[in-house]
């Protein structure tokens, strides 16, 4: 915990700094229905990034996230439309999401094919099967049940932010508290420690690309029942921002440690920047810059912090 | 003189590897260093090359002192390492490798191509090599390449070349090949410090012998005048039994069996063992005779490809470590750092880690359990550390040698397997694990101990096995077992 508390610092000042500008330079910015936006805006960022952090720790990366996303939206707001109740459609997004995830998770842990290369394959693969199958069209004129889960707006949106919040949750916890925690942990520090200790490895990195996808499911649905309509080509760049919010909520990309609380602070970090970009006027186009800045400043935070580590060891 | 050491010291970590050793290498001479593993051949050898430096004493080359050692400087000097595993780029050229080496090319001019291949074709047609320098360096063979790092000493035009175990991965006619390559650079003046474990060799070799014994030089002595006999006596002591009594254990019923268990990959070939409860079994053998490997095979990493392991009695099939584990066998690694503990977890999870379903009610890590249990092997084997919730790379070597031993004993294990459990860990670390060593095969548990040192071996052991080249080539009983025998036998040298 101490040193959790150790990474998340940079972020913490950081988005302090961010907010306490803001009151200043532009209070509006803090109006209940802007913060309600970004948090409405960011749920599903926040989940994936969650499942990202399981997967970095293990020592691999997922960058198909964003396909799996738009793969999944697009089934939910189609099925949607064919008239299937939406009790189901939770059922469907985590059903499509899982079998994508452990699509990847067979090909990583079983064909032992690196992370990157399947991922990057499926990114592909996914987002232009999707583009085959729609010809890029929206999905539209999605019935009024889908919309806020047929619970209108207020509720639907409480629905979004309380289960994006408990499921975050929940995975902080069993990630402490549950003995597959500790084996993520265990493989992603040393696979070859673990598989002696008794780990089945294998089994680990397939569940755990499994629960990203399980997780990018969740989040595509709390995101499109935000809309009218479902675009073709949602979830795009998300896995950069997810990646990007775990790197800089201060979970080294190398494994075997990961930041929950960090993460979620790289989440409104990251997210807060463009709304913040349009209340002080400044040209929105900056915001992808910045967040580069902001990206690039962790990185290098953690490459200072290895570098006193490992200079500390060699003095020692 | 060419090369000398003058009362070099080092230690790691508090253990100390060379205690004051001085040592000299003529001009046109092969001295060949030996020593059982851990003597500190390696830690002198690094010492040269400038990888470490030492905490005391001097090196002089050509009579001057060399200050502030390291590879660089070592490369620039004139000294050269060739090492069992030859330090080249598998990916580049053999001409390649050689440019590399001389570091004379210009970092902006164009690779002058003709120069390279023709220098490099010189060098190797020199030492009657018949390697192409177009050749990756990947697709030759082991013999080639050692081949290439001397070309690539000759290429800087190094005085001194230090050989670390050149032949042990080659075959008679390389290694004919090999020497008479050593005795032309000889005749050349250069000084060669050659490094081996086969003892017929040297005679064969070298000049003059420099024995290592726990980080002392016992002697330096001219090869004519010594005799094999002699030599292992010199590095094997006489100082021994003293420290550790042996408990007295009346063995029990076979806990584990191997009946001529192979493992192709590995080259373990026909292995019969029997260990019985409460018996300590000594794995002894060269490093690179397949001990670590039995065990590995054993424990499921590299299942073993023929032969039955009965485990009291009734045959297993052990596929996997978690196979093995159920099976009631616990091996603790050789390294620790990598295999035996997760540097980056505290103590807690480190020992509770083989054996979270004991700790997990419906997949719930119990921490409240999971702390006492590990507090309880704390005190009990005296981890030095401010809690169990210290991160385990914090802790000293010893420390998490008992940590990775903690972990293996909460499995309750009917045999234990302990892979060089005292490497690396001082001489107090060293008498606890041996009592509970003790404790453990009182209790019923069988042992099969894998060690380089001797002692440690012949005192602990109730029955020594000997491999060599991945056969157990004898197995002794401790009162027939001597040091002069198990190093005899470990060599391959027939008893005389």
């Amino acid at each position: 915990m101490k040193q959790q508390l150790q990474t998340t610092w940079p972020a913490l000042i950081a988005l302090g700094a961010l907010y306490i500008y803001l009151a200043f330079a532009a209070p509006g910015f803090y109006s209940a229905a802007n913060l309600r936006d970004i948090a409405l805006a960011n749920a599903a960022l926040l989940l994936v990034a969650t499942g990202m952090i399981l997967v970095i720790v293990l020592g691999q990366i997922d960058i198909s996230v964003g396909a799996l996303f738009a793969v999944c939206s697009v089934t939910c707001g189609t099925l949607a439309k064919m008239g299937l109740p939406m009790i189901l459609l939770p059922l469907i997004a985590v059903a499509a999401g899982t079998a994508l995830g452990a699509f990847n998770g067979a090909l990583v842990s079983f064909v032992k094919a690196p992370s990157i290369v399947v991922t990057l394959a499926t990114m592909v693969a996914w987002r232009e099967a999707l583009r085959l199958v729609t010809n890029g069209a929206w999905i539209e004129g999605l019935p009024t049940t889908f919309q806020w889960f047929g619970f209108g707006q207020q509720i639907g949106e409480a629905i979004i932010i309380i289960l994006t919040l408990l499921v975050f949750g929940a995975l902080w916890w069993s990630s402490r508290n549950l003995s597959a925690g500790r084996a993520i942990y265990a493989t992603g520090s040393d696979p070859e420690a673990a598989r002696l200790a008794g780990i089945p490895t294998d089994q680990v990195a397939f569940w755990v690309f499994a629960v990203m996808g399980a997780l990018t499911g969740i989040g595509a649905l709390l995101n499109a029942v935000r809309f009218s309509d479902v675009p073709a080509n949602s979830g795009m760049n998300l896995e950069l921002k997810a990646i990007a919010a775990v790197v800089v909520g201060g979970t080294p990309i190398t494994g075997g440690c990961g930041n929950f609380l960090g993460t979620l602070i790289g989440v409104i970090l990251l997210g807060s920047i463009g709304p913040a970009l349009i209340f002080l006027g400044v040209n929105p186009f900056w915001e992808k810059a910045i967040q580069g800045g902001i990206i690039l400043t962790a990185v290098l935070l953690e490459a200072i912090g290895t570098w006193r580590g490992r200079r500390a060891v060699e003095l020692a | 003189m060419l090369l000398e050491a003058n009362g070099i010291q080092k230690s790691y970590d508090g253990v100390k590897a060379l205690t004051s050793v001085s040592l000299d290498l003529r001009a046109g001479e092969v001295h060949a260093l030996i020593g059982e593993n851990g003597a500190g051949k390696s830690t002198l050898i690094k010492v040269f090359t400038g990888a470490v430096q030492p905490d005391g004493g001097e090196i002089r080359l050509h009579g001057d002192r060399v200050d502030n050692n390291n590879p660089a400087r070592a490369h620039r000097l004139g000294i050269s390492a060739i090492y069992q595993q030859p330090a080249l780029f598998p990916h580049l050229s053999v001409a390649e490798n050689i440019a590399i080496a001389t570091g004379d090319e210009k970092l902006w001019r164009r690779v002058d191509w003709p120069t390279r291949v023709a220098r490099a074709e010189h060098l190797l047609q020199h030492i009657g090599a018949t390697i192409s320098p177009d050749a990756l360096v990947s697709s030759l063979s082991m013999v080639e390449r050692q081949l290439v790092e001397i070309a690539k000493a000759l290429a800087v035009e190094a005085s001194v070349l230090i050989m670390d175990e050149p032949t042990a991965s080659l075959g008679q006619q390389d290694t004919r090949n090999l020497f008479r390559i050593v005795r032309e650079l000889r005749a050349r003046g250069k000084g060669i410090l050659y490094i081996s474990h086969r003892l017929e060799e040297l005679f064969e070799i070298a000049d003059r012998v420099t024995v290592l014994r726990d980080g002392n030089n016992v002697g330096t002595r001219q090869i004519r005048e010594v005799t094999p006999e002699e030599l292992i006596r010199m590095m094997v002591g006489r100082e021994l039994e003293t420290l550790y009594p042996k408990l007295d254990v009346p063995p029990g019923e076979v806990a584990l069996e191997l009946r001529g268990v192979c493992c192709e990959p590995f080259e373990i070939r026909n292995v019969n063992l029997a260990i019985r409860h409460g018996e300590i079994v000594g794995l002894a053998g060269l490093v690179g005779s397949g001990r670590t490997q039995l065990a590995e095979a054993l424990f499921g990493l590299t299942p073993i490809s023929q032969g039955n392991i009965y485990i009291e009695g009734k045959g297993v099939q052990i596929r996997s470590p978690r196979d093995a584990l159920q099976a009631g066998l616990a091996y603790v690694p050789e390294d620790r750092r990598h295999h035996g503990v997760i540097l980056e977890m505290p103590i807690s999870s480190n020992v509770t880690l083989a054996s979270l379903n004991h700790f997990a009610k419906h997949g719930m890590l119990q921490r409240r359990a999971e702390r006492s249990v590990a507090q309880w092997w704390k005190d009990r084997l005296r981890f030095n550390a401010p809690s169990v919730e210290t991160l385990t790379k914090n802790l000293s070597g010893g420390n998490q040698q008992k940590v990775a031993l903690a972990r293996w004993l909460i499995t309750q294990p009917k045999i234990l397997i302990l892979d060089e459990p005292t490497q690396g860990i001082d001489v107090h670390a060293k008498s606890e694990i041996y009592h509970l060593m003790g404790t453990l095969a009182e209790k019923g548990v069988a042992i099969l101990l894998i060690s380089s040192e001797m002692s440690e071996i012949l005192t602990l052991s109730d029955r020594i096995a000997v491999m060599a080249k991945g056969e157990i080539v004898s197995t002794l009983g401790q009162k027939d077992a001597n040091p002069d025998e198990i190093l005899r036998l470990a060599l391959g040298r027939k008893v005389s």
